[in-house]
């Protein structure tokens, strides 16, 4: 016990955020204050200024995302964090970001929507972030950790997955994620040479020809061509990076299906129906763009009579990718509450139990 | 013999897509000599907006950067925080910078950023047919203000130059114009400002320059030039503003 007292450090799920970015060799951060995020903007605000590092306050979240788009065209790993209202401000940079095959990252702690909403804990933000938000044929990565340790560790692979892919990375949590407080192991800081490897990057055109960064494709047929080579690099994504999390699927009658805060407690709704010997599963999508459709494929093989219960907080959105992956091979139910409610244990033992019956 | 003229490094020798009697021609090629007097074509990094001049990073030689419409500050805000050794301007027409960039210009001009803003104010939207623009004047016709703008409807014609001269942490605040020879020298002395001020790390400096737009002015050029002199001039007075 008293090393891992040593090993470890107590932090909300906001700072963890922060400390990953950190860690991560994020060089610059812009937001604007919205709740339930702020404590990760004042964060950043304390430590990029200890790392000499770039911090600042936009006056609007729109002009944050485009100080963002700015900084990483410049080379930087650049990042950004809102909440519901704040995100949907951003969506106009953010499809200029994957026009300009930008990498940056996008943290959003999802709270009660539509409008104004509510600042209680949501996922209701899974259309947004996964289908592209903005205009144009985008995607962004959609990366969903479930612990306060996985947003911290999520944080050191979001900007590598950026400017691996050139892509801007959505980090999606919720409210519930970003306040509450777990032990943590603090990852290893992030020793690369930051923007050297960035040959697109503007750093002034000495000893080379100008470069520019642009979306725009005004003569004919360049503006396609572009979007299939976008295409093209969507598919490697969609090859290379479906994540998930998996338990007790060999052998089970009924597959329960969550991510973020809800897969917490329906992972240990499972649990404890596995103690009383009941055939359940869980599966835990980690990526939501891409959509681990391979983990569903492999289900429709090895459990052909499996039925699948999603769990969201949000009347049904990643239900659809769930049901698109099956193909209409397995039977899928859903169970949702949105606008602060959050399905409970009981709630989701009790529509266990129907999944079984049917 | 000594060469007293010739075409700028920083300027590309391409065919430029505007129209007759535009200012845009002539404001990039002082930039473009601004840029290779100070021998600094390979520090600069330009940001475009969105307007006429969308793709301004085409005609001069040197790194440049889309911005969405109006968002030219904050991209350029981006760049130099993280690339302060770099040059960064941006170029500007009246309806990114004064309309829908407004919340972005002024703070980034309050927040001192040190950057330089050739602002283009040609009364209209250009790009898109010819529609009121923050800057048009009053009685003037466009597409979106058929029988002259009336200031009761549609208020005044914005002078962001001014507003943006009482911010204590702008340095310097210019109105130019480019409608005879004598003015385009003006312009390019203050244009030359703006940059040196940014190499010297003073902080924000902006070059208004008037600028004709014939077609939507629905003039020929040379009318155009005088209507400048003769009636945006008093609207918009030059000289130095901060």
């Amino acid at each position: 016990m008293g090393r891992l007292a040593e090993s470890k450090t107590l932090m909300s799920g906001n700072e963890a955020i922060g400390e990953g970015a950190i860690r991560a060799g994020c060089d610059f951060y812009a937001g604007y204050p919205i709740t339930p995020q702020n404590e990760l903007t004042a964060y950043m605000a304390r430590r990029m200024a200890e790392q000499q590092r770039i911090f600042i306050q936009a006056e609007s979240e729109l002009s944050a995302i485009n100080m963002v788009l700015g900084a990483a065209a410049a080379g930087a790993r650049a990042m950004t964090s809102s909440s519901s209202p704040g995100i949907s401000l951003k969506q106009e940079g953010i499809s200029y970001l994957a026009g300009c095959q930008l990498p940056c990252v996008i943290v959003n702690i999802m709270r009660g929507g539509p409008g104004l909403g509510n600042i209680a804990p949501s996922q209701s933000d899974y259309f947004q972030a996964t289908r592209g938000g903005g205009h144009g044929d985008y995607r962004c990565i959609v990366l969903a950790p479930d612990s306060v340790q996985e947003a911290h560790d999520l944080m050191m692979l979001s900007f590598e997955l950026a400017d691996r892919y050139r892509n801007p990375v959505i980090l999606l949590g919720d409210g519930m994620l970003g306040q509450m407080m777990e032990p943590l192991k603090l990852a290893p800081f992030n020793s690369l040479k930051r923007g050297k490897s960035k040959q697109w990057a503007l750093t002034g055109c000495l000893g080379r020809q100008p470069n520019v960064i642009k979306s725009f494709y005004m003569q004919e047929g360049q503006l396609e061509e572009f979007n299939r080579a976008l295409q093209g690099k969507y598919k490697r994504i969609q090859m290379q990076q479906q994540r998930w999390e998996e338990l007790y699927i060999s052998d089970a009658r009924v597959i329960l299906v969550a991510y973020g805060t809800m897969a917490r407690i329906t992972r240990s709704v499972v649990r404890r129906l596995r103690q009383r010997g009941e055939r359940v599963g869980f599966l835990r999508p980690i990526s939501l763009w891409p959509f681990p459709q391979r983990a569903f494929r492999r289900i429709v093989e090895r459990r052909p009579r499996a039925n699948l219960l999603v769990i969201e907080m949000s009347y049904g959105q990643m239900v659809e990718d769930v049901r698109l992956a099956v193909e209409g091979r397995l039977r899928v139910e859903f169970l949702g509450r949105s606008g602060g409610g959050i399905p409970s244990q009981e709630e989701i033992t009790r529509a266990t139990a129907r999944c079984r019956r049917r | 013999m000594k060469r007293i003229f010739s075409h700028p490094k920083a300027l590309r020798k391409v065919a430029t897509h505007y129209c007759p009697g535009c200012g845009h021609g002539i404001v990039h090629r002082l930039i473009a000599e601004v840029v290779d007097e100070l021998r600094i074509r390979q520090r600069v990094i330009a940001v475009a907006p969105v307007g006429c001049a969308v793709v301004a990073y085409h005609y001069w030689d040197f790194d440049g950067c889309e911005a969405a419409h109006g968002r030219a500050l904050a991209v350029a805000t981006g760049i130099k925080r993280f690339r302060p050794e770099n040059i960064v301007f941006t170029y500007q027409g009246d309806g990114d910078l004064a309309a829908i960039g407004t919340a972005e210009t002024i703070h980034a001009a309050n927040r001192g950023e040190n950057l330089t803003v050739i602002f283009i104010n040609n009364a209209v939207y250009g790009m898109t047919g010819g529609q009121m623009a923050p800057t048009t004047l009053s009685g003037q016709k466009t597409s979106t203000t058929p029988s002259g703008r009336q200031v009761s409807l549609t208020g005044y014609p914005l002078k962001i130059s001014e507003l943006l001269a009482q911010l204590p942490a702008v340095r310097y605040v210019e109105r130019v114009s480019v409608h005879s020879p004598q003015e385009v020298m003006r312009a390019k002395k203050a244009i030359r400002q703006a940059f040196i001020n940014q190499i010297d790390n003073l902080g924000f400096s902006l070059v208004e320059v008037l600028s004709a737009c014939p077609t939507y002015w629905y003039m020929s050029a040379r009318q155009a030039m005088d209507w400048v002199r003769d009636v945006m001039s008093k609207e918009f007075p030059l000289g130095r503003i901060r």
